[in-house]
């Protein structure tokens, strides 16, 4: 147990004397909404100057009513075949060839290009088209518009939660998405950017064979957890840093520019919440919900998520890294551990945010190798007790599990120089006895 | 007593067995050689020895005691393979691996000023090991391996990459151990290392240990009766009891022959036996040097 402390300290000191480890730790905070406000304001920036595309349209039916929000739309007189050639020699973006059809059957709508248009392009154009015909049938249907415009109601559910205790809270389930994709992402990168360094600094130890002086004196057991639970320390640090940095950055910019300041702030950084604020009710609920949000509470299981998820990884970081002699090497085995990780990850954003009660999402933060990542979209959705219980359950016998695992692969991989590993020779040293 | 006793030792991996029964018995304040040719199973045994690796049957007893896990810090193990972390500053580093032996933090930095003070590398202590050359490195490496005052010593092979200087600086540190009451191992291919140093040896060949003793009664055992002889005048034949395996003509009348003993003939009866045949001029008694031996048994096991 002291042998382990002394190599958990080493690894700590190692890492955070570096130079890279102030720089990533200062600055990556500060990098990450500079880069979010740099692609926002781009983003806003081709909006604004992006020239219209020409769209040659022929009209067979008389129903098209050309809407120049998106494209300039050019009539063209011919047949389709004049129209193609002349489409061929232009710039234009398109051409658009509408054929007689009747209101209740719109058929044979074809849009031709020369690249390949993008989905929303092809919405906007079926949206003219809509929108028209809509009005069209009205008319036909004898609806006027003033009726129509008073059947338009505007209605904005505000979301409360009972909880337990009989507390109610209102909550805007557009932060909690914004809070669950942050936490997810943060983990993703936590777990594989620390994994990465136990199986290179294990591949380090080995290349350069002071492995074999650290083992007579300490059990490869030993070596292996004291660098995992060293990297771990030193992620800690840095998940803490960057806590009161970013806490305390907030704190100094609200006394700068009075109380409005932070949904001011976050309005820049987050177009989520632009969208939020741009509803008239929204903004305060805005607020309102994120004052809500309890952060102990998401920020502690954040942190058991991270130390849990981290060593069930880094463990099997480990074993990779004690089987191979060059980072190269580690490639082919990276794969199954990456996996689960994608798998969790694409979740997050396909399902896991959308739906995060829904069966799937709770399976996949129960399971303790995605648990991590998906657990972190659910948590700010409030979780049931036993759901997180079993989840942190899991992921703690997942764990020692892995490195049970790891440890068996790893005490025979870093003796072993110039073999040609495969899964088999992997299996081989796994059943061998001590 | 003895300052280790391997009994019984196998170890197998999956597809071969690296160690078959293998036993011997190094005598404490002994520099013992342990010899063997490439894949006999040396570095198995030594890795056994140092608990990085278990065996699967036989025990091992150092200083008496069965080998446990605190005796690590008895031990004092220079690998073949030699590496220290590159970024890591000499005084670093060393404190780091004599704690890891289990020294205080206090005798680690007393001992190791000591021993840089002795090789004269004071200067070395803030340098990283990435800047220092290979032989430099090899310095630091060897007090790694014996600042906690191990009172056994395991060396693989610890004079490769040495200079002719070092080498000799490194020698007579191991002398001077051995005076301080150290047990030391060598592992090595080197036979004039052997030769020059070694009081025992043992021969390891195809994962069986096929020779063990003083130095001296091995090459007693091994040698061949075999006398070297100048002598002025030639002469075709012997008596039965010996053989003239080669006679040389070396210069003017003067010839180098090498006479075998068949029976157990002393050397004195010989030399009588020649005076009067012809005139002796020296009389060398042939004893099989480290290598010979070697080669004779690890060949003889080969072509079986």
């Amino acid at each position: 147990m002291n042998k382990i402390w002394l190599i958990v300290q080493r690894e700590f000191l190692n890492r955070v004397q570096k130079k890279s480890f102030l720089v990533a730790t200062i600055l990556l905070p500060l990098i990450f909404p500079a880069i979010m406000a740099v692609l926002v304001y781009v983003a806003i920036e081709q909006k604004k100057n992006a020239t219209k595309e020409v769209v040659l349209y022929i009209d067979e039916s008389s129903y098209f009513k050309p809407d120049t929000a998106k494209f300039l739309f050019s009539p063209f007189n011919g047949s389709l075949e004049d129209g193609k050639r002349a489409f061929e020699q232009s710039e234009d973006f398109g051409l658009l060839y509408i054929p007689k059809f009747e209101l209740s059957e719109p058929k044979g709508i074809t849009l031709y290009t020369k690249i390949n248009p993008s989905p929303t392009d092809i919405s906007d154009i079926e949206k003219i088209f809509e929108s028209h015909i809509r009005d069209l049938k009205m008319v036909e249907l004898n609806v006027d518009q003033s009726l129509l415009d008073k059947l338009k109601t505007n209605v904005n559910v505000a979301t409360v939660k009972i909880s337990e205790g009989g507390q109610e809270k209102s909550s805007d389930s557009k932060v909690l998405f914004g809070v669950g994709m942050a936490g997810g992402i943060l983990m993703y990168m936590f777990i594989f950017i620390y994994g990465a360094q136990i199986m290179q600094g294990i591949i380090e130890e080995k290349m350069s064979k002071v492995v074999e002086v650290i083992v007579s004196s300490v059990r490869p057991f030993q070596l292996m957890m004291g660098k995992i639970l060293g990297l771990a320390s030193v992620g800690l640090l840095q998940f803490l840093i960057w806590i009161v940095l970013i806490s305390s950055l907030t704190t100094a910019v609200l006394g700068l520019f009075g109380l409005q300041s932070p949904s001011q702030e976050m309005m820049q950084m987050n177009p989520q919440a632009q969208q939020v604020m741009a509803e008239s009710q929204g903004s305060l609920q805005f607020l309102n919900t994120l004052n809500q949000i309890p952060w102990t509470y998401v920020v502690s299981s954040f942190l058991f998520y991270f130390i849990g998820g981290y060593l069930l990884y880094g463990a099997l970081f480990a074993a990779v890294g004690s089987a191979v002699d060059s980072p190269a090497e580690a490639q082919q085995f990276m794969f199954p551990i990456t996996i689960p990780m994608l798998i969790s990850y694409f979740g997050l954003f396909t399902f896991i945010l959308e739906d995060p009660h829904g069966t799937v999402s709770v399976w996949l933060s129960i399971i303790p190798l995605t648990s991590p990542i998906a657990m972190m979209g659910r948590i700010g959705f409030g979780v049931p007790d036993w759901q997180l219980a079993l989840s942190m359950l899991l992921l703690a016998g997942g764990f020692i599990l892995t490195t049970w695992f790891a440890a068996r692969i790893y005490r025979v991989g870093i003796l072993m120089h110039g073999t040609k590993v495969s899964y088999s020779v992997l299996a081989k040293w796994f059943m061998q006895k001590g | 007593m003895n300052a280790l006793e391997v009994n019984g030792i196998t170890k197998r991996y999956a597809n071969h067995l690296a160690l078959d029964q293998v036993s011997i018995s190094v005598p404490e304040r002994s520099i013992y050689g342990l010899l063997g040719p490439n894949g006999a199973g040396k570095t198995t045994l030594i890795r056994i020895i140092n608990q990085i690796i278990n065996s699967d049957s036989g025990e091992i007893i150092l200083f008496g005691e069965r080998l446990k896990p605190d005796h690590i810090g008895v031990i004092g193990y220079l690998p073949e393979e030699r590496g220290l972390y590159k970024k890591l500053k000499v005084g670093e580093q060393l404190i780091y691996l004599a704690r890891l032996k289990g020294l205080s933090h206090h005798d680690a930095v007393v001992k190791i000023k000591l021993w840089l003070e002795k090789f004269e590398i004071k200067d070395w202590w803030h340098k990283k090991v990435e800047d220092l050359s290979k032989g430099m490195a090899q310095k630091v490496q060897f007090i790694s391996t014996v600042m906690h005052e191990p009172r056994l010593i395991i060396l693989d092979e610890p004079f490769s990459g040495f200079d002719p200087v070092n080498a000799q600086l490194i020698t007579e540190e191991i002398l001077q151990l051995r005076q301080r009451g150290s047990t030391i191992i060598f592992s090595t291919h080197r036979m004039e290392t052997v030769e020059d140093l070694c009081d025992h040896i043992a021969l390891i060949n195809k994962s069986k240990r096929i020779l063990e003793g003083t130095k001296k009664a091995v090459k007693a055992q091994y040698k061949t009766n075999t006398y070297s002889v100048l002598h002025r005048g030639a002469f075709q034949s012997l008596e039965s009891q010996y053989e003239l395996l080669k006679q040389e003509k070396a210069e003017d009348d003067y010839f180098q022959s090498l006479i075998q003993m068949k029976s157990a003939a002393s050397p004195n009866q010989l030399i009588q036996d020649l005076t009067r045949i012809t005139e002796v001029h020296s009389f060398v008694e042939k004893v099989p040097t480290m290598s010979e031996i070697f080669i004779t048994l690890v060949k003889g096991e080969t072509h079986e």
